[in-house]
């Protein structure tokens, strides 16, 4: 036997990341505004997309592609009642979404009919993070009940944010959520990131992410 | 958490570069880890010696490389290395930093062993 050295240089999510970019190309093809939304299971990531369907339809039409590591149709089946096209992914317990599983879903979903689609990700806060995907936005949707520590525990999923959702604000007469912290936190992971308060349950707040939201998508089809 | 799936990735990653060098056996493996990067290196090791198992990298040894992560204060230009959570600059206490180092998640290189030539 003899022994040697190779050298590789390779990224280890390399082949995911090459999905991603051909994720990328067939969106932007499509003209389709793209966004991963990422959250801890319960933050809301579900009413979110179901308000925001309500705020812009029907002036533009949104698909839905739904990661759950269950077998379980429960949030496509809202979206399908809300009368937009959606598409289940199961990660078959697996605790993210990966480039490879929204290929596969891209493929179901009629894009060419669409302005918008939402990849709503599996509800965690560390491993989506990681794994590109292709899409044009990585949006989180934060809510007041996790506690106003969470930009400080979870680090690298604020980092990587374009956009902020804060959810439950209609909560914070109810639990200790120390805003100006809450901030700090984002602030010096994200500096600027684009946020907005929302409730999804009064609705305020929405109008004007869906108007931010429109404005984007309007661009894209510039 | 999600370790499995880069375990997969790196195990794939080894066996393509093995075979490109006709190797009998894979002996070390070589990674590079940014600080910033959420990877547990036990985790890997330990799905490791699972899906190895009935390949040429089975045994092969895992060597984590941690690489400190790096930050660029964009007010004062002071550089600085994070060593636990996110802090503002330790000099002038700005939050408007840049990430310059840290976020490295690469093989480097294997060590493979051939059969000699007849």
């Amino acid at each position: 036997m003899t022994a040697r050295r190779v050298t590789v240089v390779e990224n280890i999510l390399n082949a995911n990341d090459q999905v991603a970019v051909l994720n990328r190309s067939r969106l932007d093809e499509a003209g389709v505004l793209s966004i991963n939304l990422m959250a801890s299971p319960g933050a809301g990531k579900t009413s979110f997309i179901l308000q925001t369907i309500r705020a812009l339809a029907p002036r533009l039409r949104i698909g839905v592609v739904e990661g759950d590591t269950a077998p379980v149709t429960i949030d496509a089946d809202k979206v399908i009642a809300a009368g937009m096209p959606a598409v289940q992914i199961n990660t078959g317990g697996d605790c993210h979404l990966d480039a490879v599983m929204l290929k596969n879903g891209l493929e179901q979903m009629p894009l060419d009919g669409l302005d918008l689609l939402i990849v709503e990700n599996v509800g965690n806060l560390v491993c989506p993070a990681a794994f590109k995907l292709g899409t044009h936005l990585n949006i989180l949707v934060a809510s007041i009940p996790e506690g106003d520590d969470k930009p400080y525990k979870y680090p690298a999923i604020y980092r990587g944010l374009d956009v902020l959702i804060i959810n439950k604000t209609d909560l914070l007469p109810y639990v200790p959520f120390n805003m100006s912290y809450f901030q700090q936190g984002v602030e010096l992971l994200n500096p600027g990131v684009v946020t907005f308060p929302v409730s999804c349950r009064t609705g305020e707040g929405i109008q004007a992410w869906a108007d931010w939201l429109l404005h984007k998508s309007e661009e894209m089809k510039k | 958490m999600h370790e499995l799936s880069v375990t997969e990735h790196v195990l794939e990653i080894a066996l393509r570069h093995a075979r490109q060098n006709d190797a009998a056996r894979v002996t070390d493996i070589y990674l590079t880890i940014g600080r910033l990067s959420s990877i547990v290196d036990e985790s890997i090791q330990f799905y490791w010696d699972i899906i190895s198992q009935e390949t040429i990298c089975k045994g092969a040894k895992l060597h984590f490389n941690r690489l400190p992560a790096k930050l660029l204060c964009l007010n004062c230009g002071v550089e600085f290395t994070l060593d636990h959570e996110a802090t503002p600059c330790p000099s002038c206490g700005s939050a408007q930093l840049k990430i310059l180092s840290g976020e490295e998640f690469y093989m480097d290189s294997i060590e493979i062993e051939k059969e000699p030539v007849a």
